[in-house]
């Protein structure tokens, strides 16, 4: 009964958030009036060199892009290194691993700018570098976390590895899987908000340009739409990892 | 370098156990030798360059000894079959890439050219990575403890400071653009470390008896994490940019606030915001060290007779140190990273002359700033996992 009240009340509250993220996204002149409230000398209130609807979806597309081909790159490197062929590069791949997690990722936005040039490129290669690392610990975080005895009924009863893997070790550790895309995307919307200061198209630039003109108004306009994506992305994406966890009715 | 017979056959290419890796790098090194950039010569510090790799280095009798000695480093490390011998070989290579580097840029260099700039290139970075995974995974092997990491790393930091220090790099584009922000470097330096420490103690001295609450208080667990894991969602240039108008807000409300440096731009909303990014890894790092207490000894000190203030002190505490202490570890890190950030809002930090140096597109000017950063985090990651392993090891 109070578990039921707490799911319709977080559901109410993601549904809330979903439909305010939406009005300022389509409709951003509706917060004309408390913005106006903080700008000075008759700034403009409201972003307006760009749609905020296009600057979402570039925003959005950037980190989509990079979040993908991190999982994918990491899943397989992942996978690879807790089958026996890969098992000499385990120690290696932790350690590399937890030394990437050091590097700051504006650090690594930083490199990426000498090796690509401007634009969205830098700020790819960043994102997707940067990702790769949660992804990568949690995929082996889950697939060593699978009983070994669960692996070896399975192995009794006949299943050839590749099927183990698909059938068995992978959903298991899906739920830590997905926890691992998770810290991963939202540092990527995070690290791509930066990357609008070497030219990438996103939310980020409403913050620099507010920034430049000493206009708080856009900071805070821009602030909120970055927020409110970040936040609105890991409620969904919790959403996604507590469904993982429950166990499947046969 | 186990020996044990395995119960499977082992197929031939495994037979070198753990050698894939260090091969796989050799041939990286080598490839790198030969054919990427090594320096580029750039007309001045914002034009690209034309790159050389060493080979093709004008100064062949430094370019062609360079690139054998490197090429043998390369190839001793992928033979080895002591993981000492690999260690040394990939030190032996870093460093002489390290030298070759500032040598190679003296010879480079035009003579009386007053704006031309000699840059680091790909190869490079890819020779003292390549030499830097060799060493990594022999390090690995030889299973050393974190006193001989610390040592380890705080030598390799060392060295190449004792070659800044030396002036072999001072005809690198990197050091030109220390040379010429060499007073507000080390400003910003500290600068850098008021941010981290600034924003670090008060999320200890703040999280650590909240987590300890948390941790008796199961009700404002979920609340105290969910609340602090929202903050940490959201990204750092938006955080910074939320916190300048309350803070502004504050500063105008009360003139007297204004006087004593709270505005809403420098270092204040940066400190506030590192604070609060701080919190969620102190504070569910707190409370995952005292779960991880057995009720079984916190039983046995209560049967021994121990209020409930020693059993804190002598008992839980203790246990809990270590996960509290990869908590600290998290923060430290993540700070160092986020601080670069807050040069946006006039923060100061390493992060100026990453900003700076992105906006006059003088790519050795945002190294200046990013370099110090990556070394300050690893730097802090080497040093508090080893505390934290002793922490672990040490008897309770």
């Amino acid at each position: 009964m109070i578990a039921q009240r707490r799911r319709l009340l977080r559901i109410g509250a993601a549904g809330i958030a979903v439909a305010l993220f939406a009005v300022m996204v389509l409709a951003p002149e509706a917060f004309e009036r408390p913005l106006a409230a903080l700008t000075k000398f008759g700034q403009p209130a409201i972003y307006d060199r760009d749609s905020i609807l296009a600057l979402t979806l570039s925003h959005m597309g950037i980190v989509a892009a990079a979040s993908l081909a991190a999982l994918v790159i990491a899943l397989a490197i992942g996978i690879f290194v807790t089958r026996p062929a890969g098992a000499q590069y385990l120690p290696l791949a932790r350690a590399v691993a937890n030394l990437g997690q050091t590097f700051p990722p504006i650090a690594m936005l930083a490199v990426a700018v000498p090796l690509t040039g401007f634009g969205a490129r830098p700020t790819l290669v960043a994102l997707f570098a940067y990702g790769l690392l949660p992804i990568f610990e949690n995929t082996i975080a889950g697939l060593k976390g699978v009983s070994p005895q669960v692996v070896e009924a399975a192995r009794g009863m006949g299943m050839t590895g590749r099927r183990i893997l698909r059938e068995i070790e992978l959903p298991l550790a899906l739920p830590v899987i997905i926890a691992g895309f998770r810290v991963s995307i939202i540092v990527s919307i995070g690290t791509a908000t930066i990357g609008s200061t070497v030219g990438a198209k996103g939310l980020g630039e409403i913050i620099i340009a507010g920034l430049q003109a000493d206009n708080l108004a856009y900071v805070l306009q821009g602030g909120v739409l970055v927020a409110m994506l970040a936040i609105l992305v890991d409620l969904g994406l919790g959403f996604l990892e507590r469904r993982a966890r429950q166990p499947r009715s046969a | 370098m186990t020996e044990e017979p395995t119960a499977r056959p082992v197929p031939e290419g495994a037979a070198a156990e753990g050698r894939g890796l260090a091969r796989l790098c050799a041939v990286a090194a080598l490839l790198a030798v030969g054919f990427a950039p090594f320096l580029a010569l750039q007309p001045n510090r914002i034009v690209s360059g034309e790159g050389f790799a060493l080979p093709a280095l004008p100064a062949a009798w430094l370019g062609l000894p360079l690139a054998a000695v490197l090429a043998a480093c390369a190839v001793v490390a992928a033979l080895a079959h002591h993981a000492a011998v690999q260690a040394l070989a990939g030190a032996a290579g870093a460093l002489a890439a390290l030298l070759g580097a500032g040598l190679a840029a003296t010879a480079l260099l035009p003579a009386g050219a007053t704006l031309a700039r000699v840059s680091l290139g790909s190869g490079f970075w890819l020779i003292i990575g390549a030499f830097g995974l060799i060493l990594a995974d022999a390090l690995v092997k030889l299973r050393g403890g974190p006193l001989a990491r610390i040592t380890f790393a705080f030598a390799a930091v060392g060295a190449v400071l004792v070659v800044l220090a030396a002036g072999l790099w001072n005809d690198l584009s990197i050091m030109r653009e220390y040379a010429a922000n060499r007073d507000s470097f080390w400003q910003q330096g500290a600068r850098h470390l008021v941010l981290v420490g600034g924003s670090l103690a008060p999320a200890l001295l703040l999280g650590i008896p909240l987590g300890y609450l948390c941790h008796r208080q199961a009700a404002a667990r979920g609340a105290v994490l969910a609340v602090l894991s929202v903050i940490q969602t959201v990204p750092s240039i938006a955080m910074f940019g939320l916190m300048m108008a309350p803070l502004a807000a504050l500063a105008a409300a009360y003139p007297a606030l204004g006087a004593a440096g709270i505005r809403g731009i420098g270092l204040t909303p940066a400190l506030v915001a590192l604070f609060l990014y701080s919190l969620l890894p102190v504070v569910a790092n707190t409370v995952a060290g005292f779960a991880a207490v057995p009720p079984a000894v916190v039983e046995a000190a209560r049967g021994m007779g121990m209020g409930p203030l020693r059993r804190l002190a002598s008992v839980e505490w203790p246990l809990a140190f270590p996960v509290i202490v990869t908590g600290v570890r998290i923060v430290l890190v993540q700070n160092i990273g986020l601080a670069a950030v807050a040069a946006l809002i006039g923060a100061g930090g390493f992060g100026t002359f990453v900003f700076r140096g992105m906006g006059q597109t003088a790519m050795d000017l945002v190294l200046l700033g990013a370099v110090p950063i990556v070394i300050l985090a690893f730097l802090a990651a080497v040093v508090l996992d080893a505390v934290a392993g002793r922490a672990r090891g040490r008897p309770a």
